[in-house]
């Protein structure tokens, strides 16, 4: 699975209430939390962002709470993989069971600029800065996460066959 | 191989000899639970994946307490989904208006959690039931619709930090200014996947509420359960509450961790976590003078009846400060009925707060005391992210119920010994 876009930079610890806050959370329906992402740290993301786009981020991204409402709205917002130093474990988990592509990569993350292009094999875990030309390796997860990934998350998954 | 308390559970309900940090295994769960914010993500995707029944009615909890009583159509909706589905399956815990509570002061005051138990949670703070001797840990919807449908879920073994305290807390020092203490020493992800075990001579001066509080904020760590071991107080705890048999496991004393810490219970001092995130941590002569608009006392970390004692004890006989809206909210409705017998709601009321209904709402900026534009609230809640109570330009300081009420009558950030 390729994928390629724009982008977007953000810092440490970046929580699930700047993802998606709380008072958003009285629905279920996907467009209309993506219609909030990250609202609280970035009002004009949901503006800019276009299919494909890449968020990439610090350390421990999506710290706080279980609320899988968050990995939602950005994989619903049109955001095709987040790259970050780490994750915090609830969102990890998560991501991978709505089939939200994410990877850890410090050397990227010191290294891609806010607005660079970026794409990635995500089954090789090879991230290349197009911007700058530089290339980086993540450790891609294993063949049966990644089918779950590429089935559209864990119950797709489950009930494929 | 020697194991931690957590590594043991992990072992036994996987039916396993042994594990080691690290390795995956597949366990059995005594309780999956889900509250009105994650309970109909988790319905939709149980439905998605053609569940028709979850594999044991009496091991699904759901608890409406996020945004109950209703605060609008939508929050209506939600509730009305997890309603329906609980009467569809006939599940034996449904706790609705009436009978709820904070879902994690709730279920051990039930008895449905207990020494030896594994609970996953679609809410965060389900580490809190660590404090009970139980491996607890909060997951996703999907992870929890899996759970409902299949009884089971997958884990990776984690390693452990090994907390050790000595002595006897100090005046006005609770189980919010330890916590605190060491999430401001290790930082937001120095646990991140861990356990964090608690063990030392002053585990038997904490109360059970320090331990819930304690366990509840593992996750502001990062950890993925915090866990107390079981002594006489645990099991007096759970005698004529919990359903089920406490099973008792130790680690071993050659156990390995990946750090050891001492705190000296005795030396700490009132802590209080500035904003933006709970690792900001501050002692009284760090924390200059902070006005504030608004204190809420409450929630699944300090809303139990200790807590609510220890606000009585600073509010008896004084008056909040004009303009300091304070809000105190019992977290269950044996909680709240206690503090009425015990004369608490008199005192609460006397000195100008208000007394809700439980329910999480102004912690997580749901309803219920949100924050305007550069308000600053105290708070003894578990989160101070940027507009996690509000606006984004208002201000949350994580507290102890004492430094709460304290600083209610003083309209400022306070001690007890200050007012």
């Amino acid at each position: 699975m390729k994928v390629q876009g724009k982008v977007f930079k953000f810092g440490n610890d970046v929580n699930t209430d700047v993802i998606i806050p709380a008072r958003y959370l009285n629905t279920t329906s996907h467009q209309e939390l993506a219609a909030h992402c990250m609202e609280d740290i970035d009002p004009d993301f949901i503006k800019k962002v276009q299919a494909g786009d890449i968020i990439v981020a610090g350390d421990n991204f999506g710290c706080g709470s279980s609320r899988e409402h968050a990995p939602i709205a950005i994989k619903a917002s049109g955001v095709s993989l987040v790259i970050a130093n780490s994750f915090a474990r609830i969102f990890y988990r998560n991501s991978i069971n709505i089939g939200l592509p994410i990877l850890e990569c410090p050397e990227a993350v010191a290294a891609i600029a806010e607005g660079d292009t970026v794409s990635c094999d995500l089954g090789e875990g090879v991230i290349c800065d197009l911007t700058t030309g530089k290339s980086f390796k993540a450790e891609p997860f294993p063949e049966f996460i990644q089918k779950i990934i590429a089935d559209g998350g864990l119950m797709k998954h489950l009930t494929k066959d | 191989m020697a194991m931690t308390m957590s590594q043991k559970i992990l072992a036994a309900h996987a039916g396993l000899e042994q594990v080691k940090a690290g390795q995956l295994i597949d366990a059995e769960l005594d309780l999956v639970l889900a509250n009105d914010i994650t309970g109909p993500v988790g319905i939709k995707e149980f439905e998605k994946a053609g569940g028709k029944k979850v594999k044991d009615k009496g091991k699904v909890a759901l608890v409406m307490d996020h945004f109950v009583p209703n605060k609008d159509i939508k929050s209506a909706q939600q509730c009305k989904l997890c309603r329906d589905f609980a009467a569809e399956q006939n599940l034996e815990n449904f706790f609705d208006v009436g009978e709820m509570g904070i879902e994690h002061a709730l279920l051990p005051e039930k008895g449905l959690v207990g020494a030896g138990d594994l609970v996953i949670g679609a809410d965060s703070h389900t580490c809190t039931y660590g404090a009970l001797g139980a491996f607890s840990t909060g997951v996703g919807s999907t992870d929890m619709a899996a759970g409902m449908l299949s009884g089971r879920c997958w884990f990776k073994v984690p390693s452990a930090l090994k907390f050790v305290f000595k002595g006897k807390p100090a005046k006005y020092i609770s189980g919010k200014d330890i916590i605190l203490h060491i999430i401001g020493m290790i930082g937001v992800d120095g646990a991140l996947y861990k356990s964090m075990e608690f063990f030392g001579d002053g585990v038997k001066h904490l109360t059970m509420d320090d331990r819930f509080t304690i366990c509840n904020m593992a996750i502001e760590a990062g950890a993925k359960n915090g866990i107390f071991p079981v002594d006489a107080q645990t099991l007096e705890y759970m005698n004529g509450r919990f359903k089920r048999s406490p099973r008792i496991y130790m680690a071993d004393n050659d156990a390995e961790y990946d750090d050891e810490y001492e705190i000296d219970l005795s030396a700490l001092k009132p802590t209080v976590a500035f904003p933006h995130l709970p690792e900001n941590t501050r002692t009284p002569e760090e924390w200059g003078n902070i006005q504030i608009d608004q204190v809420v006392i409450g929630s699944c970390t300090n809303g139990r009846i200790s807590d609510l004692r220890m606000a009585a004890k600073v509010l008896k006989g004084r008056h909040v400060k004009k303009g300091v809206r304070t809000i105190i909210i019992p977290a269950t409705n044996e909680i709240y009925l206690q503090a009425v017998k015990e004369g608490l709601v008199e005192t609460f009321i006397k000195a100008g707060a208000v007394v809700s209904t439980p329910t999480c709402g102004p912690c997580l900026g749901g309803y219920m005391g949100i924050l305007a534009e550069n308000e600053k609230c105290v708070s003894t809640t578990n989160r101070n992210f940027v507009g996690r109570m509000g606006h984004v330009s208002s201000e949350v300081y994580l507290a102890s119920p004492y430094v709460a009420a304290a600083s209610a009558v003083a309209g400022r950030l306070a001690t007890p010994d200050e007012i």
